[in-house]
């Protein structure tokens, strides 16, 4: 789906997520702790909500939301994040998007 | 036909209880069932009607019964025995006081059931409060514990049981492998055992979240003390690491980099998680809240509370992921001795844990 390609595609970390899910709400936590701060899609929102659920587990998430993408591509839910942060791969992952204090 | 009267119709003749319809309360849905079409309502009897009570009945008297056959009797008998009228009109007065007597009976028993559900339902609220474990509706012991009737937890806490038994029967082997001489293979195939034997308990719970995520959130199939240190359903990932720590003898420079990296992303995974879990309740709150609290009706904020307490499901799975992984990350990081070590260290801990419970739960008794 074009919508959803362009979305995620956006710079840096990119999370659709729906208002009512906290624990995309965790993510985005997670995130902030980073020092990285997430483009979040509350596609509950949006009208075509049913055709970015269906577009986004057609490119491989389990659950449509939380789905993450850093630089375009889709790193997967909630385990998927959590796994690389506990094996250490997700800091370097997003390291060229954290905000610089400079 | 009027619905409730079903209740007090003898199998064989509907017909006789339709003057209950007509009397008291319920002289509309007489009007209605005449005006309506009924089939039985023959409008075509004439019968004397001074009185409006037999003119009622002797219209019901025509109508209501089951089959054709006694319309035609009561038409064909009418001109000709006016004593029979007479008698069935009594027949039939005497029929709705009995059915009148009877309706009057079964309201009173319904109010006091009714009376009696309100008590139970105040009984199980106060017995919640007071931290009893309350089942899924049907069966609880007077000690509170979780005999419910819902299979899959029963399923569980007997699996519970066995897993524990198993838990302890591996500690006893690691220590005695520890303390004598074992090959690594073998060292490795015990620790490959106890770390297959914590995800099979993740499994479990996440079979037993799905049965009743309250149940497995609770931790009410832990001890007590172990149920003090709870986190969404469990230990907490980065308690694991304060406990195994100290217990590694030597580590190397990049054991001891990743350690601490790993102690970090531990700590703001859980962090996350937490923040997440209460915005799960502060929604969950304003939900039960929502609306007009004092008007006694709360359906649709329990409806609406019912949907999002399924994100609960995904935050005890969530949490054991989380558990899971940092196990996962231990084993990488250590030497196979080690994660032996680390893997006897845990699980002593967590008997320690339990005997304290026991201990504490019977502190009061007399020594004997």
């Amino acid at each position: 789906m074009d919508k959803v390609v362009r979305m995620s595609s956006e710079k840096g970390v990119v999370i659709f997520s729906k208002s009512s899910c906290c624990l995309s709400y965790a993510v985005q936590v997670l995130f902030q702790d980073l020092g990285v701060h997430p483009t979040i899609h509350e596609i509950d929102k949006d009208v075509e909500c049913r055709e970015i659920e269906k577009a986004l587990m057609r490119l491989g998430c389990s659950t449509p939301v939380p789905a993450i993408f850093v630089g375009g591509k889709l790193i997967g839910s909630t385990n998927e994040v959590m796994s690389l942060h506990l094996s250490g791969s997700l800091v370097p992952l997003v390291k060229p998007f954290q905000a610089n204090l400079c | 036909m009027n619905s409730t009267s079903t209740h007090f119709v003898p199998p064989r003749r509907v017909g006789i209880y339709e003057p209950v319809h007509q009397f008291g309360m319920w002289g509309d849905s007489f009007k209605s069932n005449i005006g309506n079409g009924n089939m039985n309502t023959p409008t075509h009897i004439i019968i004397p009607n001074n009185q409006k009570l037999d003119n009622n009945l002797s219209e019901d008297t025509s109508h209501g019964t089951a089959g054709t056959p006694h319309m035609f009797d009561q038409e064909a008998s009418t001109s000709r025995h006016p004593d029979k009228i007479q008698r069935r009109l009594a027949q039939n007065r005497e029929a709705a006081r009995k059915s009148r007597l009877r309706k009057k009976a079964y309201v009173q028993q319904l109010e006091t059931s009714r009376l009696k559900l309100i008590q139970l339902e105040q009984e199980l609220d106060r017995a919640r409060q007071q931290g009893f474990y309350v089942g899924n509706g049907i069966e609880t012991n007077s000690l509170g514990f979780s005999e419910t009737m819902n299979p899959g937890i029963a399923a569980f806490e007997m699996e519970y049981g066995h897993w524990v038994e198993e838990q302890n029967r591996q500690i006893c082997e690691l220590r005695t492998v520890l303390h004598g001489h074992i090959n690594d293979v073998e060292l490795c195939l015990l620790v490959e055992t106890a770390m297959k034997h914590y995800f099979e308990l993740f499994k479990m719970k996440s079979t037993a979240a799905k049965a009743d995520v309250f149940f497995v959130m609770s931790g009410m199939w832990k001890t007590s003390a172990e149920r003090f240190f709870l986190w969404i359903g469990g230990f907490r990932p980065s308690d694991l690491l304060k406990v195994l720590l100290p217990h590694f003898d030597i580590l190397t420079d990049q054991q001891i980099l990743d350690v601490c990296n790993l102690r970090q992303s531990c700590q703001q995974a859980e962090d996350a998680l937490t923040q997440g879990m209460e915005k799960l309740q502060h929604t969950l709150a304003d939900c039960v809240a929502g609306g007009q609290l004092g008007e006694g009706s709360y359906i649709p904020q329990v409806n609406s509370a019912m949907d999002r307490l399924e994100a609960l499901v995904s935050f005890v799975n969530q949490a054991d992921h989380l558990r899971h992984e940092t196990l996962q990350q231990m084993y990488r990081i250590l030497t196979t001795r080690q994660a032996a070590r680390g893997l006897l260290a845990l699980g002593e801990y967590f008997q320690r844990l339990r005997a304290l419970s026991s201990s504490w739960a019977t502190r009061h008794r007399e020594p004997t």
